[in-house]
């Protein structure tokens, strides 16, 4: 007992006729179905090529265009022929001309020998399985397809639309019920020869003729009818991509086949001379076999649908712009943005760096120029700190930076005197941790030595400024992890909210905070905001500052760190 | 897209259009073996000036790469390299003396060439000093790629400009006809790169590298373009607007995906900073045939003169494609 192979072909006719002699050499009866598309001249060529082989035939050619029935019937055709032709056939396989076996013919059919009465197909129904790429499922069946997608998409999908509108909608024959699948299948000549020679197949045909895609449907529905035992799966290894089209083999992909466990791959690409050579040559030598490792196939093209669709979060990129709030992660990692903690502790970036292993930048988007980590003048990428260049695109140098630097937490300092243009989309982006103490950037004004005059106009703007932020980060629009502190609250009680950030950054040096950041001097501060009060310009955002505070606390010696256990 | 613009474009198409085939009779054949170009071949399109050292190595990296026949249009080189094209056996050749920038810097006359005989080929348009990178470009040869593409139903295949350049002095070590000038120019800038969608061309504009870095500090929006879509399967109703970075009609201009995931994509390695260069720049900025009153290279010289170090601590040395489909410059896309 031997397996058939039914060929369905279309281009690359030179490679089909190469497989097809493999097949034969090993004693397997190869029927052939050449697409009607073809050429006459090169046709009868391809014929003449293979003539003088006593088991390859040649069966009536239909036109095989993608979606529709013509595949079905020059399948149906092809295996009448096979069944009719060849007695000793107990298995038809059905392949294309782009199918390359993997392993040894004789492999498969001792495999099928073992397995006399077993339908290798693969078939579910379509309720179950989310498969199907552009929406179509269950309408395969109930709508009516007459126009072809490929040549006419526009006419198709009003078409589809309109029966969709109308509710127009067809039964399944006999109540049948539908099934779908890869459409490369093994039938036993039992099953087969009962689907061809079914008194009811002219009703199946008119049915299927009219549904989209009957070559992924027609026998994995009517093998449900007759067959004693499926399993449901293919034995040609087939990968397909998003859009549903099959995933092409190169010669890099050599070892990778080596290692499948299938009988037969698709698709092949046709210039893909090494695999040829590799699988075609009938030394045992050349298919040597390696322990079969399918899952690894399997992740590489599940990754490349994977990247197809969903990309690289973060990643801007000549192939890759999302529109915003399209972009699956604004940004590619987690990071930190702090705003008035370096106004309010002396050493609050070294004290940062120590205790997390984060890269602690300055203020990034400074006015006068990028305050990179360690004063650096540039960063991973190449990234400049001229602010004019970050400025030409602060959200592209934001989330440029954070996919630079992936693998390493990234803090930095932000305060009202930087340039706000990317607020909004930090505070969109689930990866920010923002911290904010607000009014500390009145700190610095208090220490200086400017005019009162000044510090109230520079006080009254950055108020200003920093006020508008605050509602940004509290818009309900705001995904980021935000964290708001008046600066009375703060420092009241500095190194709860300072334990709660370590945490949540991570990978911590210390497991409890043993050393807090030396806060500024403050004596005085209440007084200072008590003298712009005077001046008619009303600090709030630092929350309630007494005068009296620093009453109570007369000028000492310059506070020592916190110490807590 | 309101159908006013979209009528608007179309009257730009065929304007440039227009203007390719009106500018042809600048163009003067010097060898022609068009005739030997088969159906399914990849085909190659350049203009070129005074670039002969670079040209042997150019012939040979597309060649191995699969491209069945080259076009070149040759603007008055004084260096023989138009002698030595004329003898390659599968290149066609075309002279002219008209400027490079009344034509809109080659691009009419390559218009005209690709209407003629690119229409329903492959092809792909580069400057002799720019490299093309695809994903699996080791093992695939480009046909392999466009065969892809083809069965994709995808008609552009992007390859973003990436600037190359040597550590050390540009004009340091000398480059020799037949060398590859990677070996030379072998860094790059890996993560700076910024970019913004034309609302009207709906290309991405992309700018950015070791040029914005060093020349452009204080004008970023003079900053060179850096996207391209140098592989087209060519229809003769396609043009191309401005240089490679964008086409008529605009959909070709679709090489990047909108909701989140990666098209594939190449990258041109861009080897003009080599010894070569300085030559180069002081002719440019006698003769003004380059883009923009020449600024970038006004901006060139000037910087150079002062500094001409483009390497900083933060470069990139090149490896190969994966490495810079790992740093996110291009793309493998759903190739697998």
């Amino acid at each position: 007992m031997t397996v058939g192979i039914v060929m369905l072909v279309h281009t690359a006719l030179g490679r089909a006729e190469q497989v097809a002699r493999h097949w034969a050499a090993a004693g397997c009866p190869v029927v052939i179905h050449v697409d009607k598309s073809v050429p006459r001249k090169t046709y009868e060529g391809f014929v003449d090529s293979l003539g003088t082989l006593r088991d390859i035939s040649f069966c009536d050619r239909y036109r095989c265009e993608w979606g529709t029935w013509g595949i079905v019937a020059a399948s149906q055709s092809a295996s009448e022929q096979m069944l009719a032709r060849h007695p000793e056939v107990r298995h038809v396989y059905l392949a294309s001309g782009s199918c390359l076996p993997l392993r040894p013919v004789e492999e498969l059919i001792d495999y099928l020998d073992d397995r006399p009465h077993t339908d290798f197909i693969e078939s579910a129904t379509t309720a179950d399985v989310p498969w199907t790429v552009g929406g179509l499922d269950a309408e395969r069946f109930t709508l009516r397809f007459p126009v072809s997608w490929k040549r006419n998409r526009y006419l198709f999908d009003k078409i589809v639309d309109i029966q969709r509108r109308l509710k127009l909608h067809r039964d399944m024959p006999n109540g049948i019920v539908p099934h779908m699948g890869s459409q490369w299948w093994c039938l036993s000549r039992r099953t087969l020869s009962a689907i061809l020679q079914d008194p009811e197949r002219p009703t199946y045909d008119k049915f299927f003729r009219h549904v989209w895609i009957p070559d992924e449907s027609y026998f994995q529905t009517l093998a449900r009818q007759y067959a004693t035992r499926i399993e449901s799966r293919s034995l040609t290894l087939s990968k397909f991509d998003f859009q549903g089209k099959p995933h092409i083999f190169y010669e890099d992909h050599l070892q990778l086949l080596r290692r499948s466990d299938c009988f037969v791959a698709r698709k092949i690409w046709p210039h893909a001379d090494r695999l040829y050579d590799a699988f075609l040559t009938d030394v045992a030598g050349a298919m040597k076999r390696t322990e079969p490792n399918p899952g690894k196939i399997d992740r590489i093209f599940s990754k490349a649908v994977e990247r197809r669709t969903r990309g690289r979060s973060g990643l801007y990129m000549q192939s890759r712009f999302p529109n915003e709030d399209w972009e699956n992660g604004v940004t590619a990692a987690p990071y930190s943005m702090f705003q008035g903690f370096s106004e309010l502790f002396e050493d609050f970036e070294q004290w940062l760096g120590k205790a997390t292993n984060a890269r602690v930048h300055g203020h990034l988007f400074a006015k006068d120029r990028v305050h990179y980590a360690d004063g650096q003048t540039a960063l991973n990428g190449a990234l400049s700190d001229s602010a004019t260049l970050r400025d030409y695109n602060s959200k592209a140098f934001l989330t440029n930076l954070i996919w630079n630097t992936r693998g390493e937490r990234q803090c930095f300092q932000f305060g009202p005197a930087d340039n706000q243009e990317v607020n909004w989309r930090i505070a969109r982006d689930p990866n920010a941790q923002v911290s904010v103490i607000t009014g500390a950037w009145a700190v610095p004004l208090f220490r200086s030595n400017l005019d009162f005059a000044e510090i109230r106009r520079i006080a009254a703007g950055l108020q200003k400024i920093e006020s508008d932020h605050m509602d940004i980060l509290r818009s309900p629009y705001t995904k980021a992890r935000v964290r708001i502190w008046t600066m009375a609250e703060f420092i009241e009680a500095p190194m709860e909210p300072l334990q709660g950030i370590l945490d949540e950054i991570g990978r911590t040096n210390l497991r409890r905070l043993a050393e807090a950041p030396k806060m500024v001097d403050l004596a005085g501060f209440g007084q200072f905001l008590q003298n712009l009060k005077n001046q008619g310009m009303h600090p709030y955002l630092m929350g309630d500052f007494p005068v009296e505070r620093n009453v109570s606390e007369p000028a000492k010696t310059p506070r020592k760190p916190y110490l807590v256990r | 897209m309101g159908v006013f613009q979209s009528y608007r474009l179309r009257l730009q198409r065929k304007r440039w259009r227009i203007r390719a085939i009106r500018k042809r009779g600048e163009l003067k054949r010097v060898a022609d073996r068009t005739s030997q170009i088969r159906p399914d071949d990849l085909l190659l399109f350049c203009t070129q000036r005074n670039e002969g050292v670079r040209l042997p190595y150019f012939l040979d990296y597309y060649r191995e790469m699969g491209v069945g026949h080259f076009f070149f249009v040759d603007n008055d080189s004084t260096d023989g390299s138009a002698d030595y094209l004329a003898e390659q056996p599968d290149v066609s050749v075309w002279s002219t003396r008209a400027g490079y920038k009344r034509a809109r810097f080659g691009m009419d006359w390559l218009n005209y060439l690709l209407m003629k005989y690119a229409h329903g080929h492959w092809a792909l348009t580069v400057d002799p000093d720019e490299f093309l990178v695809y994903p699996f470009c080791d093992t695939r040869p480009l046909r392999a790629l466009t065969d892809w593409l083809d069965a994709s139903s995808i008609k552009s295949f992007s390859a973003m400009l990436l600037d190359m350049y040597p550590k050390g002095r540009i004009d340091e070590q000398p480059y020799y006809a037949g060398q590859n000038p990677i070996e030379i120019a072998s860094w790059f800038d890996s993560g700076n790169y910024t970019m913004s969608r034309n609302p009207l061309f709906t290309n991405l504009w992309i700018q950015g590298g070791p040029r914005a870095r060093m020349f452009f500090k204080e004008t970023p929006e003079k900053a060179p373009a850096l996207n391209k879509v140098p592989l087209v399967k060519w229809d003769k109703r396609y043009a191309y607007v401005s240089s490679t970075h964008m086409l008529l009609p605009r959909g070709l201009n679709q090489v990047y995906d909108e909701w989140g995931g990666e098209k594939a994509s190449g990258a041109l390695l861009h080897t003009k900073f080599i010894d070569t260069f300085g030559a180069k720049a002081e002719e440019e900025l006698v003769r003004g045939q380059h883009y923009a009153g020449s600024v970038e290279y006004i901006a060139y010289a000037q910087e150079l003169r002062e500094n001409p170090q483009l390497w900083c601590k933060w470069s990139e040395r090149y490896i190969n494609w994966r490495q810079l489909e790992i740093l996110g410059l291009m793309s493998k896309g759903n190739w697998a």
